[in-house]
């Protein structure tokens, strides 16, 4: 089987979920997260701190050339796209904006769907814009798994409806489910 | 769905852009060139890796595009403020003891981090005693970074970098605007060398006191960066500084051992 990874992807109102879910994952979790949020361009790991006050897994902020562990949770960092390289490494990029983003959901998904193909799982949070559609078109081409918030439980649910809209194969999950979905993969 | 470049097609065109052009991108992280690869087959509507590479060969004006579309070029006046206020407040008053400054901008894109830092070395009253070195491997950046010409749309992000990094002045007051772009005042320009130079081939060309090279090795795989590591070093005076990007660190470089971390900024002096 190949490698898995669950790479999650949100915008406003995406950071009450992660905050729900990221306290009942289980400790013993071993499979590498990548968290990938729109906020703002300011230089500060607030976000991570935050996330990694809330979990006993390893939570920390990717840096460019870090080997992917199994049992580590990644933040992209503010202002940069953040990729995955073949040989399961990241890459960080400072070009333009995509979907008036950086970090870009839709750049994260592609490049991990490039890698980790039928392994990957892409969830879609709650958003106010349509960043990530295009990268779970990709993630499903290539044999991934795509998930996407319950657009009643989205704060904002342009984001999980933009996706929902676009026709791609998709399983529609609250944040409940996600957590005992995320629970099982690899189980 | 859009056409993508396989593996064994970026190899065909990376050894044949060296081959053929003397491009040499063959150890830049992948990840990000394919994106920018794909992109490009994309926008320009071709129908498949064969005839865009067949263009690229055949084609120099558009190896140009090529070429400025696959480098980044995005980047910012005063960009991460913290950053230029640690230069303003402790390392310019460090170079300030030198009785002349030579500062090279590696991989300046466009110029707009070349201008800050002469706005600091102005506010300091050391622009007369430096010089900038600023170098990339795309002629047309170059050129544009030359001119000191940059867009009025942006200057309003730009001046609140400036006020954020620690700048009193009135910003507005280095430059003129007309139309929708603005010039910079040519006491800046004047300080200027402005050349090409390419990290991945070409050698130390001078001995500086500061090197500027930020959001550029990002895009080098391990070994490259290293290898410009090594260049860096050559080029830098002994109590010299380094400056990279905000995510990028000299952590994990052969030449850690000569040199120290000055605060929390991504900024090393060379202290052997």
């Amino acid at each position: 089987m190949s490698d898995q990874l669950i790479i999650i992807g949100g915008s406003a109102g995406s950071l009450e979920v992660l905050l729900q879910i990221l306290p009942r994952l289980r400790e013993d979790l071993n499979i590498p997260v990548i968290i990938v949020l729109h906020r703002k361009a300011t230089n500060d790991s607030l976000l991570s701190q935050l996330l990694s006050s809330k979990t006993t897994i390893c939570v920390r902020e990717a840096e460019e050339k870090d080997t992917i562990q199994k049992d580590c949770i990644y933040i992209a960092p503010a202002d940069y796209h953040l990729l995955v390289e073949k040989d399961k490494t990241f890459s960080l990029d400072f070009s333009e904006k995509v979907n008036y983003s950086r970090p870009s959901i839709d750049v994260s998904f592609q490049s991990a769907a490039d890698v980790y193909r039928s392994g990957l799982t892409a969830i879609l949070l709650s958003g106010a814009n349509a960043d990530g559609t295009e990268g779970l078109k990709e993630v499903v081409a290539l044999n991934g798994k795509a998930i996407i918030q319950h657009p009643d439980t989205a704060e904002v649910d342009f984001m999980p409806k933009a996706a929902i809209s676009s026709g791609i194969a998709h399983t529609i999950m609250t944040p409940e489910e996600m957590i005992h979905f995320i629970n099982g993969v690899g189980v | 769905m859009e056409v993508r470049i396989k593996e064994q097609e970026l190899e065909l065109l990376l050894n044949g852009l060296l081959d053929v052009h003397g491009y040499d991108f063959t150890s830049y992280s992948k990840a990000s060139l394919v994106r920018r690869i794909n992109r490009l087959m994309s926008v320009d509507k071709f129908p498949s890796f064969a005839e865009f590479w067949f263009r690229i060969k055949s084609d120099t004006v558009y190896l140009k595009r090529f070429v400025e579309e696959i480098t980044v070029n995005v980047t910012e006046m005063f960009r991460d403020p913290s950053f230029y206020s640690a230069l303003r407040n402790n390392i310019l008053p460090q170079l300030a003891t030198r009785p002349f400054i030579r500062i090279w901008h590696a991989g300046c894109s466009t110029g707009e981090e070349v201008f800050s830092l002469a706005i600091l070395l102005h506010e300091a009253n050391l622009l007369n005693k430096s010089l900038l070195y600023a170098t990339d491997l795309n002629p047309d950046v170059l050129e544009e970074a030359g001119k000191g010409i940059f867009g009025l749309g942006q200057m309003k992000q730009y001046s609140e970098n400036y006020i954020e990094s620690g700048g009193r002045q009135d910003f507005s007051s280095y430059y003129t605007a007309k139309y929708d772009k603005v010039k910079f005042k040519d006491m800046f320009r004047k300080r200027m060398i402005f050349s090409t130079h390419n990290l991945v081939s070409d050698s130390s060309f001078n001995e500086f006191q500061l090197i500027l090279c930020r959001n550029v090795l990002i895009y080098f795989d391990k070994d490259l960066q290293q290898k410009v590591f090594k260049l860096f070093d050559a080029s830098l005076e002994r109590l010299g500084y380094l400056a990279l990007g905000s995510k990028e660190t000299l952590r994990f470089a052969d030449i850690v051992k000569k040199y120290q971390q000055e605060g929390n900024e991504k900024i090393w002096k060379k202290i052997k």
